[in-house]
């Protein structure tokens, strides 16, 4: 209790409920494959001030919304050499409820994919189109639109069989001090959630509301552009978007946040 | 003029306090007091509350440091500051007076590779700068 950070505790008792809608699960028990490092599961919006939450509560307010309309108008729009649109194949986007919530994930070749892989993928292999940049305006417009759709469905991603080895190098990556400062994704987010580090209100760090819209960056944020900044952050020198240490370290931290819904979009400071 | 000792010829007692100034000069609390405030040197204040500062922001990772001269002597605020993992293994607290071994080092916050070896975050000046303000911290 000091000067500050009064009121930095995650609320006890907001819900996150969008547009009038039953409330969204930011809370839950933790998963028993992390063995306890957790007590609870608890969504990074709890940690924020009540202004904040709000502009989530509702989707004329979530500034995210209007980047979510441009991902579905490139949805519907024709590209490439084959002359088709994302809808030309999917259908309504909605047909992609459940993959945000999944992934990443393994493809059909045993390979651990990010949402941008798989659109990428479709682009390049499918449409005869260019890929995307992992932080371009596009792909966070494709991604964000694509979160909507699982909004609400609890994080649900496959961490055994073939899958496993990538658990564990994320999990490794997770608990390994980087950096001049030697700090881990755990010292941060594990063992000091609650707590302030200078002017920021320190969360779990989870990922279910990616991309997120970082009000401090006035635009979208791609899961990998946030492990990115945090690792620099540390005084290290970060790793790559779309690497594969990235991929691996996104399947661990989902799987920690297991349980929890799918933001789809979430406001962060 | 003395000569400063080195970040690897540092010697901690087995609680983790160094006996020797690191400088051979008294430290000056006044410019210790801006290392600890400021973002791009010791920035204590991150993960500490300390009410002599005038810093915005304090945080509470670690431990309030008022009165931290009534816990701790001179010597062992030296070895906190320089490297705290020697009093508190594991701690999160960053080592402020080491070079290495780090995994990853970068150059400061910029993200990429750190161009060959690192100094240490402060220099043996500023650790005593620091020490001599925290030796003002009584209570
Ligand atoms: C020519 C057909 C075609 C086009 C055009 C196409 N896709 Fe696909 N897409 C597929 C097929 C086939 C799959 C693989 C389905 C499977 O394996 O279950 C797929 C898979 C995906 C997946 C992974 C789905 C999952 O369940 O894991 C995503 C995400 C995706 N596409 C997004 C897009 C986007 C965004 C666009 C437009 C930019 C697009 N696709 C354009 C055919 C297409
Ligand atoms: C020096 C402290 C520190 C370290 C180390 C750190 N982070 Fe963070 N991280 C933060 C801060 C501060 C924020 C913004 C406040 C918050 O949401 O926790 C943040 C936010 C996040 C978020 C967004 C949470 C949300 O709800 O939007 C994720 C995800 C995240 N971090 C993951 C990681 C991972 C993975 C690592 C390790 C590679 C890591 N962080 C290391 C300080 C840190
Ligand atoms: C990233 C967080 C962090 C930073 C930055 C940091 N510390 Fe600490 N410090 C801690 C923690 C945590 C402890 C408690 C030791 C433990 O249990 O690990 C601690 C303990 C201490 C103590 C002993 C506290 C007491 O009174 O019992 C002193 C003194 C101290 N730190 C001084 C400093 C100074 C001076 C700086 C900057 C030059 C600094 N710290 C920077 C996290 C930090």
């Amino acid at each position: 209790g000091l000067a500050g950070s009064a009121g930095a505790d995650p609320s006890e008792d907001a819900e996150l409920s969008i547009n009038g809608e039953p409330p969204l699960i930011t809370r839950a028990p933790a998963p028993a494959h992390l063995e306890g490092a957790l007590p609870e599961l608890i969504s990074g919006w709890l940690y924020r001030d009540e202004a904040t939450r709000a502009m989530e509560m509702d989707d004329f307010d979530n500034p995210a919304m209007v980047f979510v309309d441009q991902g579905l108008d490139s949805w519907a729009a024709v590209e490439g050499s084959a002359g088709k649109s994302c809808a030309a194949c999917h259908g309504d986007i909605e047909s992609l409820k459940g993959v945000r919530a999944t992934t990443p994930k393994l493809n059909a070749a045993g390979a651990l994919w990010s949402v941008e892989d798989f659109i990428n993928d479709c682009r390049t292999n499918r449409m005869g189109a260019e890929a995307w940049g992992w932080s371009s305006d596009p792909m966070l417009n494709m991604t964000a639109a694509i979160s909507v759709q699982s909004r609400g469905l609890p994080v649900a991603v496959e961490i055994d069989g073939p899958a496993a080895p990538y658990y564990e190098q994320g999990k490794d990556m997770y608990y390994t001090r980087y950096g001049q400062l030697e700090l881990s994704c755990a010292n941060c987010h594990e063992q000091n959630n609650g707590n302030m580090i200078r002017a920021d209100h320190l969360s779990q760090g989870h990922t279910a509301g990616f991309p997120t819209y970082r009000l401090k960056n006035a635009g979208l944020v791609s899961i990998h552009n946030r492990f990115k900044g945090c690792i620099r952050d540390t005084r290290a020198e970060t790793f790559n978007e779309g690497s594969d240490e990235f991929r691996a370290l996104e399947l661990y931290v989902a799987a920690r946040g297991m349980g929890l819904a799918v933001e789809g979009v979430a406001v962060r400071p | 003029a003395w000569a400063e000792t080195a970040p690897g010829a540092v010697q901690y007692d087995e609680y983790g306090a160094i006996a020797a100034s690191l400088t051979g000069a008294p430290g000056d609390p006044g410019v210790g007091a801006k290392v600890m405030s400021s973002r791009a040197e010791g920035n204590c204040v991150a993960c500490h509350q300390v009410s002599a500062l005038d810093a915005d922001f304090q945080g509470n990772v670690g431990p309030s440091l008022d009165g931290a001269a009534d816990r701790w002597s001179e010597a062992e605020l030296r070895g906190l500051v320089a490297d705290a993992k020697h009093t508190f293994e594991g701690t999160v607290m960053p080592s402020f007076y080491k070079t290495g071994p780090y995994i990853r080092p970068g150059d400061a916050y910029t993200g990429k590779a750190a161009k060959g070896e690192l100094p240490p975050i402060l220099t043996a000046t500023q650790v005593e700068d620091v020490v001599a303000f925290l030796m003002t911290l009584k209570e």
